[in-house]
């Protein structure tokens, strides 16, 4: 598949994304809203097989990121799922273990860190953070800087 | 299993002088066979991702290059290469070349230390003390060039700090020249032994769809014939200018990815030869200005597979997110599908193939399925060892 076959099969996944921008050659960022984002990355993963590399949580001012990095190695190319979490009181998002168990270590660590909970996700205990580690404190947010 | 995490078997693991991060394996057991295992890690999180956005773009790279001690190149090269997509920053082709250079000497080292340490779990000493100490004029090299064995803090955004002055080379190459002949010898000694092919072969398999679903790189994913290589996919540095290739291997278990890295120790030789005789000429760093808002990606090569960093700015002189993977995160969970059926005498080598920091197996217990701990490391590796020693007496 070249870099134009590429995008047409993006479009599949058009009504599912807000946009499909492409920064550099081998960069290309899909922002979509959160209940889309498992759709998106299971198509990624299943229909173009792309490798999972890894999720990153972002705690933006009006709400929660969670960029899932794919990567196309055909073409070298890193697709990066977008999912927004508008919802900052109760940060949630389905989570992609259930097709993808490389995503199963980075979603315990988003809930740990980020406080998002990853719905039917299959073992959601502690990655990161200690057991004495008190409850509802997410070292990650903005709020926890000071 | 959910009894046996609660137990203090932490306390198994002794603090180790090769430990550089830790990691708790926890193996249930039916008999011989291990029927689960489970993994927690972060015992030491350094919290390197937090620090990041308190420091400066240009103080990151020395952070980074602490993750890991080994690793300590390519850690800073991801990075630089986020913020250079980020900011649009091309760096002179001089410093792409360094920066290939370091990168592949480090990968030369890494390699000879997986062997060394991995004859020492099965009981071949010798091949510990060979490779070890072949690796060390490595590391003088690396040393010539930027000052430190390890840690180098050569690379920066926007090139490289240090040059590697011309009349260095002749001397690279010479020390190169006898890097590859040891190497030769001991790949010899290794693949041409029968005891090593009867010891590890067929233990620890990898299946080619278990790579792809847990995502795993580098040697591992090569050695269960998944061709991914960063350096190819998605060139960076001065990789598209070298001529090398990607060693697969097809079987998946420990000795495929032995092969691997092995084979690939002489592709990474022969590319330094390159890189040195092709060195342009020119600056090796180029100014940089400010770091204006958006995001990048940055990608390596490291030795146990891909790094990959995500960079986030908003045009302050901070990131206000960077994200650091670590090729072992995504290697390790998949011990889930190379040590489930396995015999314990086999874990520990099973652990080290994919040659996670060492410090893994340290900090690995057996516990039956009555949650009683029933082997430490030290059993472990005597078990291992063990195995070994029947196979060579049985070949007698």
């Amino acid at each position: 598949m070249n870099r134009e076959e590429l995008q047409n099969r993006l479009q599949e996944i058009k009504n599912k994304v807000t946009a499909v921008e492409q920064t550099t050659d081998n960069r290309i960022y899909l922002p979509c809203e959160a209940q889309n984002a498992y759709a998106v990355s299971k198509f990624l993963f299943q229909d173009l097989a792309c490798r999972f590399v890894i999720a990153t949580c972002v705690d933006s001012d009006d709400c929660f990121e969670v960029l899932y990095h794919f990567s196309y190695d055909q073409l070298g190319v890193v697709i990066t799922v977008k999912a927004f979490i508008r919802d900052r009181e109760n940060p949630a998002i389905e989570s992609i273990t259930s097709f993808l168990p490389a995503a199963e270590w980075i979603e315990r660590e988003m809930h740990d860190i980020m406080g998002i909970d990853f719905r039917n996700h299959p073992n959601l205990r502690r990655l990161i953070l200690a057991d004495d580690w008190p409850d509802g404190v997410y070292p990650e947010r903005k709020q926890a800087r000071t | 299993m959910k009894d046996s995490t609660r137990k203090p078997v932490i306390a198994v693991g002794p603090f180790h002088p090769l430990q550089e991060e830790m990691e708790f394996f926890q193996l249930t057991v039916d008999g011989e066979k291990v029927t689960d295992i489970d993994v927690r890690i972060s015992y030491n999180h350094r919290g390197i991702e937090k620090i990041s956005e308190t420091l400066q773009f240009d103080q990151i790279p020395f952070l980074v290059s602490r993750i890991c001690g080994i690793c300590s190149a390519s850690h800073p090269l991801a990075y630089v290469q986020a913020v250079e997509e980020l900011a649009g920053i091309t760096p002179p082709e001089r410093a792409l070349y360094v920066r290939t250079i370091i990168n592949e000497l480090e990968r030369i080292h890494s390699h000879l230390l997986w062997v060394g340490l991995g004859g020492h779990f099965i009981g071949y000493d010798t091949v510990f003390m060979w490779a070890w100490k072949y690796r060390e004029p490595v590391l003088d090299l690396l040393e010539e060039i930027t000052g430190n064995r390890n840690n180098y803090g050569n690379v920066k955004i926007g090139g490289c700090r240090e040059d590697i002055p011309d009349e260095l080379v002749p001397k690279l190459l010479k020390e190169l020249d006898e890097i590859e002949k040891k190497t030769e010898m001991l790949t010899k000694a290794v693949l041409d032994d029968p005891v090593l092919h009867a010891r590890l072969k067929g233990v620890g398999i990898l299946t080619k769809q278990a790579a792809i679903d847990y995502a795993v790189t580098g040697p591992t994913a090569r050695g269960s014939d998944v061709a991914i290589d960063v350096r190819r996919d998605d060139p960076y540095a001065a990789y598209a200018d070298l001529d090398w290739k990607v060693i697969t291997q097809t079987e998946g278990d420990v000795f495929a990815k032995a092969v691997v890295r092995l084979l690939e120790t002489f592709e990474s030789i022969n590319m330094v030869r390159q890189a040195l005789k092709k060195l342009p000429k020119g600056p090796v760093t180029v100014e940089v200005k400010e770091i204006p808002p958006g995001e990048g990606c940055g990608r390596a090569e490291a030795p146990r597979g891909e790094t990959f960093h995500y960079v986030r700015s908003d045009g302050g002189n901070r990131p206000i997110r960077h994200k650091a993977r670590a090729p072992s995160y995504v290697n390790v969970p998949s011990f889930k599908a190379s040590c489930i059926g396995q015999d314990i005498a086999d874990v520990t080598l099973t652990l080290a193939a994919v040659d996670p920091c060492y410090s893994c197996t340290e900090r690995m217990a057996v516990v039956d399925r009555h949650g009683n701990l029933t082997h430490d490391y030290d059993m472990l590796l005597k078990l291992s060892r063990e195995k070994t020693e029947r196979i060579k007496k049985e070949m007698l």
